[in-house]
């Protein structure tokens, strides 16, 4: 009985601290991105907002933005579908949360005896399920645009849902290069597959044996969460989106949806390319560098280096992504159909062939 | 266990009854979109794991998306009601209730069947085996189908050009 | 205890319900929604009897059943959108200029 206890609090502990970092990391990155376009375009960017005079950088804007949003009137437009006008943006903010479930942030960590995967839910479908919850991210965005009762939004709704399903198939696609090489698709195996050393001192991470499928992977995820240069659903300056009707929290919660996928997208770029909480050359009982040179590390010292090694990449990614969208101009809605269907497609397809060859040369040399 | 094959058994029951009975198609849409969730956690607890993801990628995530754009560009009107609809309506539930009999009387003198499952039932590894092994034409008249699905859509709903006659 | 009595008594009343659809409802979308609700009473079926009799047949001849229904539902409402345009209505019995 007492064990029992002892793992629901676990996996409480575990959701706890994978729902907090994910939200934190949300509203920070609402300050980042204003912050870092602002350093891009040579402006200093929101620095105004302080508690009893200490502005800590404009840190507090995020809780400003907040407290805006919360206060807000919140009204539905007239002859619009009560239900579904409120429960559209909970569907949209719904994928961002629940994929971080799958994801691995560390090594098994040994407590007391105890062994505490750190992994909410080591599902054996593990990248299935990411997909799968993506694809039903589709419905928050066609339904809000529907039930808004408003021509543009249902237009915006329409170009977003057909953006996002085109390039879900890419998604998928440039993953099963990835699932060929590590043979699994558990992301926890993935994660300690990429450990290994090819030719005894370059680490098998993903971006090492399959790069297209990175590049691949970063475009179909940046245009799945339509952020720039794949915004046209939204066009926030030019053509209004599907959300155009919506104000108050309602609207934030679409914005923070928005900021939550962009962690997500981070999140499994790292786990699935780029080592995820592996450092290079670091095993359980320490580093082992390849010329036999070895340093000895205690087992929870290590696992707290990874956990840190897992959030500096999430981290970085978000940067990366956020860094996108102010350098690349919007593309425009044929350009972006044009270039999923002639261009991503046939070039993951040529992917799994090129992987499945060379696999199998390997396996016969 | 129990307990979610009852609670998942009430919702599917419930969102085919709003499916069926709804007043305009997005509800009805809508409704089936829960009931094909509810059927991926039956799906889950009978140990078919990649079925159910493929269920939810598939049917819940696609074909259903198609569907409700369908309803949102086409936009129908609201429903006539006409006078001889009671009539039909106890018509079908007749039929219905009689095709429910015929279905569960042969269940009801089927054999319990129980034990656990093997360990890798139902994963990936499993249904790749078995559509591999044993259904592999099945799997390439598959795709050939799919491509004249493809084909099939794209030239049935094209806008009629100026100069094509009744194609 | 859940046995494939169970599960099999709800893939039936999941049937039931949409024959109910098809055989009441005048929307040719609604029909449709019907039409694939029994195909999912029939995976139903499938899946549980596959886990009950320990054979993975049941599993893959779902797999297909989800990949056929996915054609069909592309072809049906493309017809459906041809329909619509060409009579204006999505009511069954509007459609009968071929009865004799």
């Amino acid at each position: 009985m007492l064990d029992l206890i002892i793992d629901i609090l676990i996996m409480l502990a575990k959701i706890a601290v994978v729902l907090g970092s994910l939200l934190t990391l949300t509203a920070l990155l609402t300050w980042a991105e204003r912050k870092e376009s602002a350093m891009m375009q040579d402006r200093i960017g929101p620095n105004r907002a302080n508690i009893l005079k200490y502005r800590l950088f404009g840190l507090f804007h995020p809780i400003a933005d907040a407290i805006k949003l919360v206060m807000k009137e919140d009204f539905v437009p007239g002859r619009a579908n009560k239900f579904l006008y409120t429960i559209a943006p909970l569907i949209a903010m719904f994928p961002a949360l629940v994929t971080f479930a799958v994801i691995p942030f560390g090594d098994t960590l040994i407590i007391g005896g105890k062994i505490i995967t750190l992994q909410v839910a080591n599902l054996n479908i593990g990248i299935l399920f990411v997909l799968a919850i993506a694809s039903l991210g589709t419905y928050g965005i066609v339904i809000g645009g529907w039930s808004s009762n408003s021509n543009y939004s249902l237009i915006g709704g329409l170009r977003a849902a057909s953006q996002m399903i085109s390039y879900e198939v890419t998604l998928g696609l440039s993953l099963v290069g990835v699932i060929m090489v590590y043979g699994s698709l558990e992301l926890d195996q993935i994660v300690r597959a990429q450990g290994a050393l090819l030719w005894g001192f370059v680490p098998k991470w993903g971006v090492v044996v399959q790069p297209l499928a990175l590049i691949l992977f970063i475009t179909a995820s940046v245009a799945e969460t339509k952020r720039a240069p794949f915004d046209l659903p939204e066009g926030e300056s030019e053509i209004i989106g599907y959300f155009v009707e919506y104000s108050g929290m309602r609207f934030g919660m679409y914005y923070l949806g928005e900021f939550a996928e962009v962690v997500v997208s981070a999140a499994l770029i790292t786990t699935l390319f780029f080592g995820g909480w592996q450092i290079p050359f670091l095993t359980a009982a320490g580093f082992s560098f390849p010329f036999g040179w070895s340093i000895p590390l205690p087992g929870l010292l290590v696992t707290l280096m990874q956990v840190g090694a897992f959030a500096v990449k999430v981290v970085f990614f978000c940067w990366f992504l956020l860094l996108v969208r102010w350098t690349l101009p919007r593309f425009r809605y044929d350009q972006v159909m044009a270039l999923c269907w002639k261009n991503l497609l046939p070039l993951s397809l040529l992917n799994i062939v090129v992987t499945g060859g060379v696999i199998m040369g390997l396996q016969f040399s | 266990m129990i307990v979610t094959f009852y609670i998942a058994g009430t919702l599917a029951i419930a969102a085919s009854l709003g499916t069926v009975l709804a007043r305009d198609p997005l509800r009805a849409a809508l409704s089936l979109v829960l009931c094909l969730l509810s059927l991926a956690v039956l799906y889950v607890t009978l140990s078919a794991h990649f079925v159910a993801a493929i269920q939810i990628i598939v049917y819940a995530g696609a074909i259903m998306v198609f569907f409700v754009l369908v309803i949102m560009m086409l936009d129908p009107g609201e429903r006539k009601a006409g006078g001889s609809r009671l009539l039909w309506a106890v018509l079908g539930l007749a039929v219905s209730g009689v095709l429910l009999a015929l279905l569960l009387e042969p269940i009801s003198v089927i054999p319990e069947y129980g034990g656990e499952v093997s360990r890798g039932f139902g994963t990936t590894e499993a249904i790749g085996g078995a559509v591999f092994r044993h259904y592999v034409l099945p799997f390439e008249v598959l795709s050939g189908l799919l491509l004249a699905a493809m084909i099939g859509t794209v030239i049935l709903a094209r806008k009629k050009e100026r100069g094509e006659g009744v194609a | 205890m859940i046995g494939l009595s169970h599960y099999l008594i709800l893939a039936a009343m999941l049937f039931a319900v949409g024959t109910l659809g098809v055989l009441t409802r005048r929307n040719i979308l609604i029909i449709f929604l019907s039409i694939e609700l029994m195909l999912n009473a029939v995976n139903l079926a499938f899946v549980s009897a596959s886990r009950f009799l320990h054979n993975m047949d049941g599993q893959a001849i779902a797999f297909f059943v989800i990949a056929v229904a996915a054609a069909e539902a592309a072809v049906g409402l493309s017809i459906l959108i041809a329909i619509y345009r060409a009579r204006g209505t999505l009511n069954v019995d509007e459609v009968n200029i071929m009865r004799w």
